[in-house]
C-alpha cells in the first residue's frame, strides 16, 4: 500500500538534494541561459535562437515544477527549505547573488559589454533580441528590452511554479494571475506598441514614486510633444497618484498593487517565492526600515519638486503654471497633508514616527527656503536633472536593481519593496492610516509556531500580533496571503472590514474567563501608557 | 522605606510560565526569575515538528528576541531545580547552588508517557516532547528506514509526519479501530485516518506494542506486536500520551497524584506555591474538563489567571468553552465545543463531508432540546470568536446552521459549502 518512492541512500536524510528529474529540469534551463551567454561572445544563432533560449529556460522551470507538485497532495510545501543550500544562504546562493549583481551591474552602466549600440547595428545578446524588439515595437532592441524581456519570462515562468505550489489557496492563484497579466499587458506589451503607434513609452500601472521619470524633463516634453494622448497620460498619471491610488488602498489596503499589479512585487512574488523567509524579522531591522524606506520617500518627493521646478524655470514661457506658485503650493500641500495627520492620527503614530515625520518636513521646507531666497533658480542647491541622475542612480539602479533583485537569495525576496521602494511608504502610510484592510487572529488558536512569521516576506513578526490577539496592520504588510497559508492553525485571514476596532491594542486571546479578558484588555490599556516592550 | 520587590520565581520556560511571567510583569514591580534545565529562552513546543522538517529554524520558533526579556526584566536562568525547601522557600538547584523566592510557580510541564515495555530503553527508542529529543531524532533518523511509531495520538502523527518527510518508512501501531478514535467520532477518525494512509504511512489498528527487540549493539531491530507481527524497523516513536512532570517534587511537601494538585485558584497544597500548565491536576471539577489537561492553550490560559493570584487579585481558574486545534498532514481540524467519540444519551452527531475527501464537518447537538454542543471541523477554517459566542448563548441547532456562514474563517475566494452542508445534514436528520 505504500506510496511513497524510496531512495535508500537518501532515507533518514534531511530532504536537501535534488531528485533526478529536477536535475535534468535545472540542466534544461541553465542551458537556455547558456544559449544566452554565448551570444554575449558575439556566437551567431538563427533568428530562433533566441525562442529556443527562452523556451527552454521555461520549459526547465516548468518541468522542475511539475515534478515538485503535480501529482502531489496541495498544501504547505516548505520541506527542507532551510536545508538546500539555494534557499538557506548556501554557497549556491551566495554564487547566484554574485552573478545577478553582475548582471545588473553590466545592465545599468555597461550596456555595451551586451552588445548594445544606440548608434549602429546591435551585437551580442542585444543583437539576439532585435527580431522580437522589431516585431512588436518596429525598433532595434536595447538593453532595457532585452531585461524586460527575461523580467516578463521569469514572472510567467516561476509564476507556473508558484501556481502549482499554491493551488489549494485561490487567493494566491487569483492574485497570481493578476501580475503575470499585468506583467505581460501593462508592464511589457503596452508600452512597446505605443512606440509602435509613435506615442510615448508608458505604463499605466507604474506610478510615480516607483516611476520616479514620470516628471522627468524629456518625459514631460515627450508627453506634450505628443498632444492629447500626452497629456492624458500625464493626467492620468497625477489622478493615479492622488485618486486612484488612495481610493483602492482604502477599500482593499496596499496589496491590490504591491502584490496583484506592480512587477517589483510581481517578481518578488513568482521568481522571488523561495527566498521569502530570508527577510530579517528582528526589531533593529523593522527600525531600519523605517527610517531607509522613509528617506527615500523624503529623497523622491524632494527630487521630483526639484526637476519639475528646474523644468518649469528653463521653459518659463510654455506654462500657466509658474515655479512659484508650483513650488508654494507643493510646500503648501507637504504641510497641510503633515498637518492633517498629526490632528487626526496622532494617537495611531508611535512617538518616533511624529519625531521622524517632523524633521524630515522642517528640513525640506528649510532647504526649499534657503535657495529660494537665494534665487539660484535651483531648489535643493543642484539642478533638478542633477538630482534625477543621483537618485536614478542610488536608488532607481543600485538600490532597487542590484540590491534589490541581485540579493534575493541572500536577503530574501522584498528588499527593494521593503526598504527602499517610495511607493510602498506611501501606500503604507495610506495602508496604516486610512484603510479597511487588516489580518484579523482567530481568538485563541495561535500556538505561537512562527511559521507566519518565518514566510513573511516583509520580515513582519506576525506571531508577535497574533500570539496576543491584535490584529496586524502593518504599513509593509503587501497581502501577499502566505502568512495565512502557512499557519498550520488556521488563525490568520486577511480582511476588508470596518475601520472601528481595527488597530486593537487591547487585543486578548480567548478561550479563558470573560471577566478575566475584560481585566486583561484594561491592564493592556492602562500598560500602554508606559510604553512597555511588547508584553 | 524603599522595600525590595517581592521576588516571584517561575520553574519553567514553556507557555504556562512564560504567559505568568508576562502578565505579572504587565501589572506589578515585582522582581521575576524564570528557570529551566531544557533550552536558553522560551520556545514553541508545539513547533519542533518544523524545525526538524527545515521549515524554520531554532530562532524561528522562539517567539520572542533577546531584548525582550531584557527590557521586561524578566531574569532567565538555565539550571535544573533538584530539591524545594518549601520551609524555607529555597530552591536547591541540581548544582548545589540555591536560590530563594517570595512566590513559586511551578510550570514543569509534561513527560513522554512510559508503561514498561521491554526493550524501552534501546538505542533509537524515544519519545518527542523537549528539545533534547529534537535533537536525538535528528541523531536516529541518520541511516534509518523504517520507524515504528506506538501511539495514534497528536504528536504520534506528527512524528510521522517529520520521519515521512526525510523518506523513512512509517508504520504506526494504534489501539483503537481508526486514528485518534479515543478522541474524534467514528466518520471523523476514519476520513482522517483515510487521509494520513494517502501519504504513504501505514496505521495498524487494533494493535499494541508487546516489545521492543535489540541488537548486538543495543539499537532496536524490531519490535512484536500484540498481535504476534514482527516488524523490523531502526526507530521506534513513543507517543501514547504524556505525564506530568513532577519526579523532583516527591520529596516536597507539596501534594502530587497524577499532577500537581491544585485548587480552583491554582494554589497547591503549600502556601505561596502555585502550579500551572501540563503539570497540574486539578482537586476540582471544572465543567466537563479533565483534571490534567496537555494543551498548549490550557497552560496559557492557567498562566493568564495566576498572574493575576500572584499580584493579589485572587482570580478563580475559570476556562471557557472548550477548543483546541491541530493539523493531521495537510488536513487542518479547529474544534469549539465538544463532539464527544460516542454521542451521549440524547445527543446526535451530523456529519459532512466534501466529495474531494478533503474537507468535513462533524455537529454535535441535543436531541431533546435541539442545542448546538460542538462542532468538529477538517480542512475549513471555523471563526473562535463566534462559536465561542453560540456556545455561551447556547444556540440551537438550527440557528447554527443557518449562520454557519458567519462562522467561516477561510482565505477570500474560498469556495463555500454551507448550502451543501445544511442539506446534507437535512437529509441525515430526515434519515435518522
Ligand atoms: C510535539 C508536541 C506537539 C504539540 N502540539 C500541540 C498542539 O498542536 N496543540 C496543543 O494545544 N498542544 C500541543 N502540545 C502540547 C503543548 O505543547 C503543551 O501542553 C504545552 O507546551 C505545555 O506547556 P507548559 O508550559 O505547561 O510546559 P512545557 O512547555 O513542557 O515547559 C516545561 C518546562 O519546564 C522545564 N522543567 C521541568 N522540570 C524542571 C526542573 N526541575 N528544573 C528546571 N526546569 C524544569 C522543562 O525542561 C520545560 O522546559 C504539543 C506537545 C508536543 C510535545
Ligand atoms: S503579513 Fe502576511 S500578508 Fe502581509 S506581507 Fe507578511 S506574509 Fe504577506
Ligand atoms: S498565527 Fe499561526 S503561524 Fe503564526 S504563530 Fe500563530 S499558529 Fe503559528
Amino acid at each position: 500500500m505504500s506510496n511513497t518512492k524510496h531512495n535508500m541512500s537518501l532515507a533518514g536524510e534531511p530532504p536537501n538534494r535534488l531528485n533526478t528529474t529536477q536535475k535534468i529540469a535545472t540542466g534544461i534551463g541553465w542551458t537556455g541561459v547558456f544559449i544566452l551567454t554565448l551570444s554575449l561572445f558575439n556566437v551567431s544563432f538563427p533568428d530562433w535562437g533566441l525562442w529556443l533560449s527562452l523556451g527552454l529556460i521555461a520549459l526547465g522551470v516548468i518541468i522542475f515544477a511539475n515534478d515538485q507538485y503535480l501529482g502531489k497532495p496541495t498544501a504547505v510545501k516548505n520541506n527542507g527549505i532551510w536545508f538546500k543550500s539555494m534557499t538557506s544562504r548556501g554557497v549556491l546562493a551566495w554564487g547566484t547573488g554574485i552573478l545577478l549583481t553582475l548582471f545588473y551591474i553590466v545592465l545599468y552602466w555597461h550596456p555595451q559589454y551586451l552588445g548594445y549600440n544606440p548608434d549602429g547595428a546591435n551585437s551580442g545578446i542585444i543583437a539576439l533580441f532585435d527580431p522580437l524588439s522589431r516585431m512588436i515595437s518596429g525598433l532595434p532592441a536595447s538593453q532595457w528590452f532585452v531585461y524586460g524581456t527575461l523580467y516578463t519570462l521569469a514572472i510567467l515562468a516561476f509564476g507556473y511554479k508558484f501556481l502549482l505550489k499554491y493551488r489549494h489557496n485561490r487567493y494566491e492563484v487569483i492574485r497570481t494571475f493578476s501580475v503575470m497579466f499585468f506583467q505581460l499587458g501593462f508592464a511589457f506589451l503596452l508600452p512597446e506598441i505605443l512606440m509602435r503607434l509613435n506615442q510615448p513609452y508608458y505604463n499605466p500601472v507604474n506610478i510615480w514614486p516607483l516611476n520616479y521619470d514620470l516628471f522627468a524633463d524629456y518625459k514631460l516634453q515627450e508627453f506634450f510633444s505628443a498632444g492629447n494622448v500626452g497629456v492624458l497620460m500625464i493626467l492620468f498619471g497625477i489622478a493615479s497618484i492622488f485618486i486612484i491610488t488612495p481610493i483602492l488602498t482604502y477599500f482593499y489596503g496596499k496589496r491590490w498593487y504591491c502584490s496583484w499589479v506592480c512587477g517589483c512585487g510581481g517578481l518578488a512574488e513568482t521568481a522571488g517565492d523561495p527566498y521569502r523567509h530570508l527577510s530579517d524579522k528582528s526589531r533593529s531591522a523593522w527600525k531600519f526600515e523605517r527610517w531607509i524606506i522613509h528617506s527615500v520617500l523624503v529623497f523622491v518627493v524632494v527630487m521630483t519638486i526639484g526637476v519639475i521646478y528646474s523644468f518649469l524655470n528653463d521653459n518659463p514661457a510654455d506654462f500657466w503654471l509658474t515655479k512659484d506658485v508650483f513650488l508654494w503650493s507643493s510646500a503648501g500641500f507637504l504641510v497641510l497633508f503633515f498637518a492633517l495627520i498629526m490632528i487626526f492620527k496622532k494617537d495611531q503614530l508611535a512617538a518616533d514616527a511624529k519625531k521622524a515625520a517632523t524633521i524630515f518636513l522642517v528640513v525640506i521646507l528649510a532647504i526649499i527656503s534657503v535657495n529660494y531666497f537665494s534665487g539660484n533658480g535651483n531648489i535643493f542647491f543642484f539642478h533638478g536633472s542633477q538630482l534625477r541622475t543621483w537618485y536614478g542612480f542610488f536608488i532607481g539602479a543600485a538600490f532597487s536593481g542590484v540590491i534589490g533583485v541581485g540579493f534575493y537569495p541572500i536577503f530574501g525576496n522584498r528588499v527593494w519593496c521593503r526598504f527602499g521602494c517610495p511607493m510602498a511608504a506611501i501606500l503604507g502610510m495610506q495602508q496604516r492610516l486610512f484603510s479597511r484592510f487588516r489580518i484579523t487572529t482567530n481568538g485563541g488558536q495561535c500556538i505561537s509556531c512562527g511559521n507566519c512569521s518565518t514566510y513573511c516576506e516583509m520580515g513582519i513578526d506576525v506571531r508577535a500580533y497574533a500570539q496576543k490577539g491584535e490584529n496586524i496592520v502593518r504599513s509593509s504588510c503587501v497581502g501577499c496571503g502566505i502568512c495565512a497559508d502557512v499557519c498550520p492553525r488556521g488563525v490568520l485571514k486577511l480582511e476588508n472590514g470596518p475601520r472601528e476596532k481595527r488597530i486593537n491594542g487591547d487585543g486578548v486571546l480567548l478561550g479563558n474567563d470573560v471577566d478575566l479578558l475584560d481585566l486583561i484588555r484594561e491592564q493592556k490599556q492602562s500598560n500602554k501608557e508606559t510604553e512597555s516592550s511588547r508584553l | 522605606m524603599s522595600k525590595e520587590p517581592e521576588h516571584v520565581v517561575i520553574i519553567g520556560n514553556g507557555v504556562a510560565g512564560i504567559t505568568a511571567a508576562r502578565h505579572i510583569r504587565k501589572i506589578s514591580d515585582k522582581r521575576i526569575t524564570v528557570i529551566s534545565a531544557e533550552s536558553d529562552y522560551f520556545f514553541s513546543r508545539t513547533a519542533l515538528m518544523y524545525v526538524y522538517m527545515g521549515h524554520m529554524k531554532w530562532k524561528n520558533i522562539e517567539p520572542y528576541e533577546e531584548w525582550f526579556w531584557k527590557e521586561n526584566r524578566i531574569e532567565l536562568k538555565r539550571a535544573r531545580v533538584e530539591k524545594l525547601n518549601t520551609a524555607a522557600k529555597i530552591l536547591i538547584f541540581e548544582s548545589g547552588e540555591q536560590m530563594d523566592y517570595d512566590k513559586l510557580i511551578l510550570a514543569t510541564g509534561s513527560l513522554p508517557r512510559k508503561i514498561g515495555w521491554e526493550g524501552e530503553n534501546l538505542k533509537g527508542v524515544q519519545g518527542l516532547v523537549t528539545k533534547q529529543d529534537l535533537e536525538l531524532l535528528e541523531e536516529n533518523s541518520q541511516g534509518c528506514k523504517k520507524a515504528v511509531i506506538v501511539g495514534g495520538g497528536l504528536i504520534g502523527v506528527e512524528l510521522a509526519e517529520m520521519l515521512h518527510t526525510r523518506n523513512i518508512e512509517v508504520t504506526m501501531l494504534i489501539r483503537e479501530q481508526s486514528f485518534w478514535r479515543n478522541v474524534l467520532p467514528e466518520k471523523d477518525a476514519a476520513f482522517i485516518s483515510e487521509h494520513i494512509e494517502s501519504h504513504g504511512v501505514e496505521l495498524e489498528f487494533g494493535t499494541q506494542l508487546d516489545k521492543i527487540i535489540g541488537d548486538e549493539t543495543g539499537r532496536v531491530r524490531a519490535i512484536l506486536t500484540s498481535t504476534g507481527e514482527e516488524i523490523f524497523c531502526d526507530l521506534v516513536g513513543l507517543s501514547i500520551g504524556v505525564v506530568p512532570n513532577i519526579s523532583f517534587l516527591k520529596d516536597s511537601e507539596i501534594e502530587t497524584n497524577v499532577g500537581i494538585l491544585v485548587d480552583p485558584y491554582l494554589q497547591t497544597s503549600v502556601e505561596d506555591v502555585f502550579a500551572v500548565g501540563d503539570c497540574v491536576q486539578q482537586r476540582e471539577q471544572i465543567d466537563d474538563r479533565s483534571p490534567v489537561e496537555a494543551v498548549w492553550y490550557t497552560a496559557r490560559m492557567m498562566g493568564e489567571t495566576v498572574a493575576q493570584t500572584v499580584c493579589g487579585n485572587l482570580f478563580r481558574y475559570n476556562p471557557g468553552k472548550w477548543f483546541n486545534s491541530a493539523k493531521f498532514f495537510d488536513i487542518e481540524y479547529q474544534t469549539y465545543g465538544r463532539v464527544w467519540p460516542d454521542p451521549k444519551e440524547d445527543e446526535q452527531h451530523l456529519h459532512w463531508e466534501h466529495k474531494n475527501r478533503e474537507k468535513a464537518i462533524t455537529i454535535a447537538f441535543n436531541t431533546k432540546s435541539g442545542k448546538f454542543l460542538g462542532i468538529n471541523t477538517f480542512g475549513i477554517r471555523m471563526k473562535h470568536e463566534v462559536f465561542d459566542e453560540w456556545l455561551r448563548e447556547e444556540k440551537g441547532l438550527e440557528f447554527v446552521l443557518t449562520n454557519l456562514r458567519n462562522a467561516n474563517f477561510d482565505p477570500e475566494f474560498y469556495s463555500r459549502h454551507e448550502k451543501e452542508i445544511f442539506s446534507s445534514f437535512k437529509e441525515d436528520f430526515v434519515r435518522s
